[in-house]
C-alpha cells in the first residue's frame, strides 16, 4: 500500500484524535492498576500515534500478517502505551482494558511477545530491541519481503553497549527497511539520561557511525509526521534513526509540571482529575 | 588472587628439560589410533543446508574457528559475519529466527555462556525460537587459561528452559546432531569439537547412531557403570580397555545429551546392581552431568555407590593440554586411577 493509500484510509480520525485516545486509555489502564509508566506512555503518544496510524502497514483483524511492518517495543516497560496504541487500531479488544495487569490478562505490566497480539518481541531486558531488529531486517531482505522493521526504544537504552554493536552491524549490512525510533524523555532510573551516558550530541553519534539521523519534537505531529515519511522514502542504503524528543507526561499540565522522574507517582485520586485535564485538552 | 598464587607469580622459572607446547585446540585430543574426520560440523552443515533454504549461519568473528567457515565458502550469501559483538550475534540470529530461518550461530563456548546469556535467555529461550548455538572449545579443551576454558557452560544452560543441551563425544555425534538440531522445534546449545575429530563410538559400536535425547550403552560391564558425556565418553572407553588388563569389567553409557536428560535409561542401567556407578563430564563439579544424575537417583530412590570425576570448582591453570588433563583428572590414566581407588 503506498503511503498516500494508507493515509486516505485512515484519514477519517486525526492524528491529533489518535494521539489523545491513546492517552486517555493508558490513564484509563494506570487508574485500574493505580500504578504504571504513565509518565512515559503521555511522552510517547504522538510517535505512537504517527507509527499507528500514518507510518505503519498492518491488517488489525491479523496481526501477523507476512506484509506487515514490523513494530519491535525494545523498552518493555512501556507495555501500557503500547497496549492503548494496539487498542485504538482495534488489534487488541478495547473491552479488556480494565484487565491491565492483573491475573490471567493478556496485557502484563512488561511487554511480552507470548501473552499480546501485536507485541512482536519480549522487551524489558533493555538493549535488546535493535540487535534483534537487525536479524528480522536481514531476514525481511533474504525473503524479498519490503516491509520495515521499526524498534522503539529509550535513552536510557543509549547505555547498553549491545545497542551499539547493533548500530554498527546495521551500518555493515546497509539495512534500509530498518527504521529506530529513540524516545529522548532524558529520563532513565536513577535520573536525567544527559546525567548518565546520553551525554550529548546524540544525532551527530548516529551519523557518525554512518546513519541517516533526524532530530525532532516528539510530541510535535507534523514534525513526526515529515520524519518518518523522510525514513520511509530515503532512497540510500543506510538504516534510519528518529531522536524523538519528548515530554514526560505530556497533555496533563499538572503531571507535566511535577517534579518528573522515572515512575510518575500518581495519587489514586488524581487519576481521575488527569482523565478530567486531558478531556479538556481534547482535540477538535 | 590469593598470596599462593602471589607468590609464585614471582617465582623465576627454569627451562624445563622436557619441553611441551601449550595446545590451543583439541586435534591431539583422542588416543593414538583412532581416525578422524575434518570440520565433520561444517561438512555436515552445508549438506543439511543444501537441502533446507531455512538454514542460515552467523559467526562473531570465529567462523574459521568453528568449522563454519567451510559453510560459509560454500553458501557465502547464506552466512553472516556479525563481527566481534555476541550480543548482537545471539540477538540477531533471535531475529532472523522470528523470519522463519533456522540459523546456527557459532562462537567459543566462554562468550556464549558467560557475554552473550541475556540475550540468549531473552532474546532466544523465552521465546522458544529455533537457533541453534554451537560452541568450540567447551569445558577444559584448551591451555589458555580460564578466559578460554568454558568449564561451567552446561551449569549456566542448564538452568535456562527450552533449551537442549548437547556434548558431543566425537565425529560421529557431531555429524548426527546437525540434523537433529534442525528437526528440534526450539533453541539447542551445543558443544563443539572442531578439526580433525575423531570417530571413537562406531569403532566400539559399529550400529552407533546419536539421537537427541538419548544415552546409549556403548560398553556392557558387570563391576562399573560410567555415565559420561562428551569425550569423557572417548576417555571412559579407553579407561575401560585399560581396567579390563586388571579384571575390572567397566561399561560405558553415553549421555551425549545433557538436557532433556535420558532419565529412564539412566536409571534402568544404574538399578541393574552391583556396580559402582561413575559419572565423567568435561565440565566443572557443580550444575552439571554428575549432578543431573545423582538428582535423579535421588528422586527415584536408587541408593547406588556413586562416584564423579568432573573438573574441580576452580579456575584452571594455562599450559599443555595433556598435562592439565593429568592434572585434573581428565585423561585416560587418571581416570582408570580413579575408578581403581573406589573398588
Amino acid at each position: 500500500m503506498s503511503v498516500q493509500t494508507r493515509t486516505m484510509v485512515r484519514a477519517n480520525m486525526s492524528l491529533a484524535m489518535r494521539a489523545w485516545n491513546i492517552r486517555r486509555k493508558a490513564l484509563l489502564m494506570g487508574e485500574v492498576q493505580g500504578q504504571g509508566y504513565i509518565g512515559q506512555a503521555l511522552g510517547v503518544a504522538d510517535v505512537l500515534a504517527t507509527s499507528y496510524f500514518h507510518a505503519m502497514d498492518y491488517r488489525a483483524e491479523d496481526p501477523e500478517w507476512e506484509g506487515r511492518d514490523r513494530f519491535y517495543l525494545s523498552i518493555g516497560h512501556y507495555a501500557i502505551a503500547l497496549y492503548a496504541a494496539l487498542m485504538e487500531a482495534d488489534i487488541l479488544p478495547e473491552n479488556e482494558l480494565q484487565t491491565y495487569g492483573m491475573d490471567d490478562s493478556r496485557m502484563p505490566m512488561s511487554g511480552m511477545a507470548s501473552y499480546t497480539p501485536g507485541m512482536e518481541i519480549t522487551g524489558g531486558s533493555l538493549g535488546h530491541g535493535l540487535g534483534i531488529a537487525v536479524g528480522a531486517a536481514l531476514g525481511l531482505k533474504r525473503k524479498g519481503n519490503p516491509a520495515f522493521v521499526y524498534n522503539l526504544m529509550s535513552d536510557g537504552e543509549l547505555g547498553e553497549g549491545s545497542t551499539w554493536e547493533a548500530v554498527m552491524s546495521a551500518v555493515q549490512w546497509q539495512l534500509d527497511n530498518l527504521i529506530c525510533v529513540v524516545d529522548f524523555n532524558n529520563q532513565q532510573a536513577d535520573g536525567p539520561s544527559r546525567d548518565a551516558l546520553a551525554v550529548g550530541a546524540e544525532a551527530p553519534k548516529w551519523e557518525a557511525f554512518g546513519w541517516h539521523a533526524q532530530e525532532v519534537d516528539g510530541n510535535d505531529l507534523d514534525a513526526l509526521v515529515a520524519a518518518f515519511d523522510a525514513a520511509r522514502s530515503l532512497k540510500d542504503p543506510r538504516p534510519r534513526v528518529i531522536i524523538a524528543n519528548t515530554t514526560m507526561c505530556k497533555g496533563v499540565p499538572f503531571l507535566e509540571a511535577r517534579e518528573i522522574t522515572h515512575f510518575v507517582r500518581v495519587e489514586a485520586d488524581e487519576w481521575a482529575k488527569a482523565l478530567d485535564v486531558l478531556e479538556e485538552g481534547k482535540p477538535q | 588472587m590469593t598470596l599462593a598464587s602471589l607468590a609464585r607469580k614471582y617465582e623465576p622459572r627454569k627451562v624445563p628439560d622436557k619441553r611441551v607446547a601449550t595446545s590451543a585446540m583439541i586435534a591431539s585430543l583422542a588416543a593414538e589410533g583412532y581416525d578422524t574426520v575434518a570440520a565433520p560440523f561444517g561438512h555436515t552443515l552445508v549438506e543439511q543446508a543444501r537441502k533446507d533454504d531455512r538454514i542460515v549461519g552467523l559467526s562473531a568473528d570465529l567462523s574459521k574457528y568453528t568449522d563454519l567457515h567451510i559453510f560459509a565458502q560454500a553458501m557465502p550469501e547464506r552466512f553472516y559475519q556479525m563481527g566481534m559483538a555476541e550480543q548482537l550475534l545471539m540477538s540477531a540470529a533471535a531475529g532472523l529466527a522470528r523470519e522463519g530461518f533456522i540459523p546456527f550461530a557459532t562462537t567459543y563456548a566462554v562468550f556464549a555462556s558467560r557475554r552473550a546469556y541475556d540475550f540468549i535467555a531473552m532474546a532466544i529461550a523465552e521465546e522458544n525460537l529455533p537457533v541453534k548455538i554451537v560452541c568450540a572449545l567447551p569445558g577444559l579443551t584448551t591451555g589458555y587459561g580460564p578466559s578460554h576454558q568454558a568449564t561451567e557452560d552446561l551449569a549456566i544452560f542448564r538452568g535456562l528452559p527450552n533449551m537442549a543441551l548437547i556434548d558431543p563425544c566425537d565425529a560421529c555425534d557431531v555429524v548426527g546432531m546437525v540434523p537433529a538440531m534442525i528437526a528440534h522445534d526450539g533453541p539447542v546449545y551445543a558443544r563443539l569439537l572442531r578439526g580433525k575429530v575423531p570417530t571413537v563410538l562406531t569403532r566400539h559400536k559399529p550400529d552407533y547412531r546419536f539421537e537427541l535425547g538419548r544415552a546409549q550403552m556403548i560398553r556392557e560391564g558387570r563391576d562399573v557403570l560410567v555415565v559420561s558425556s562428551g569425550i569423557m565418553t572417548m576417555r571412559a572407553l579407553d579407561a575401560a580397555d585399560a581396567l579390563a588388563k586388571d579384571n575390572v569389567d567397566v561399561a560405558v553409557l553415553h549421555v551425549p545429551t545433557i538436557k532433556p536428560l535420558d532419565k529412564a535409561t539412566i536409571l534402568a542401567e544404574a538399578r541393574k546392581g552391583g556396580r559402582l556407578v561413575v559419572t565423567a563430564e568435561n565440565h566443572t563439579e557443580n550444575g552439571g552431568l554428575g549432578e543431573a544424575v545423582a538428582r535423579e537417583l535421588m528422586l527415584a530412590g536408587a541408593h547406588v555407590p556413586f562416584r564423579m570425576i568432573a573438573l574441580p570448582d576452580a579456575f584452571l591453570e594455562a599450559g599443555a593440554l595433556p598435562t592439565l588433563h593429568d592434572m585434573y583428572g581428565l585423561s585416560v590414566d587418571r581416570v582408570a586411577q580413579q575408578i581403581k581407588g573406589w573398588l
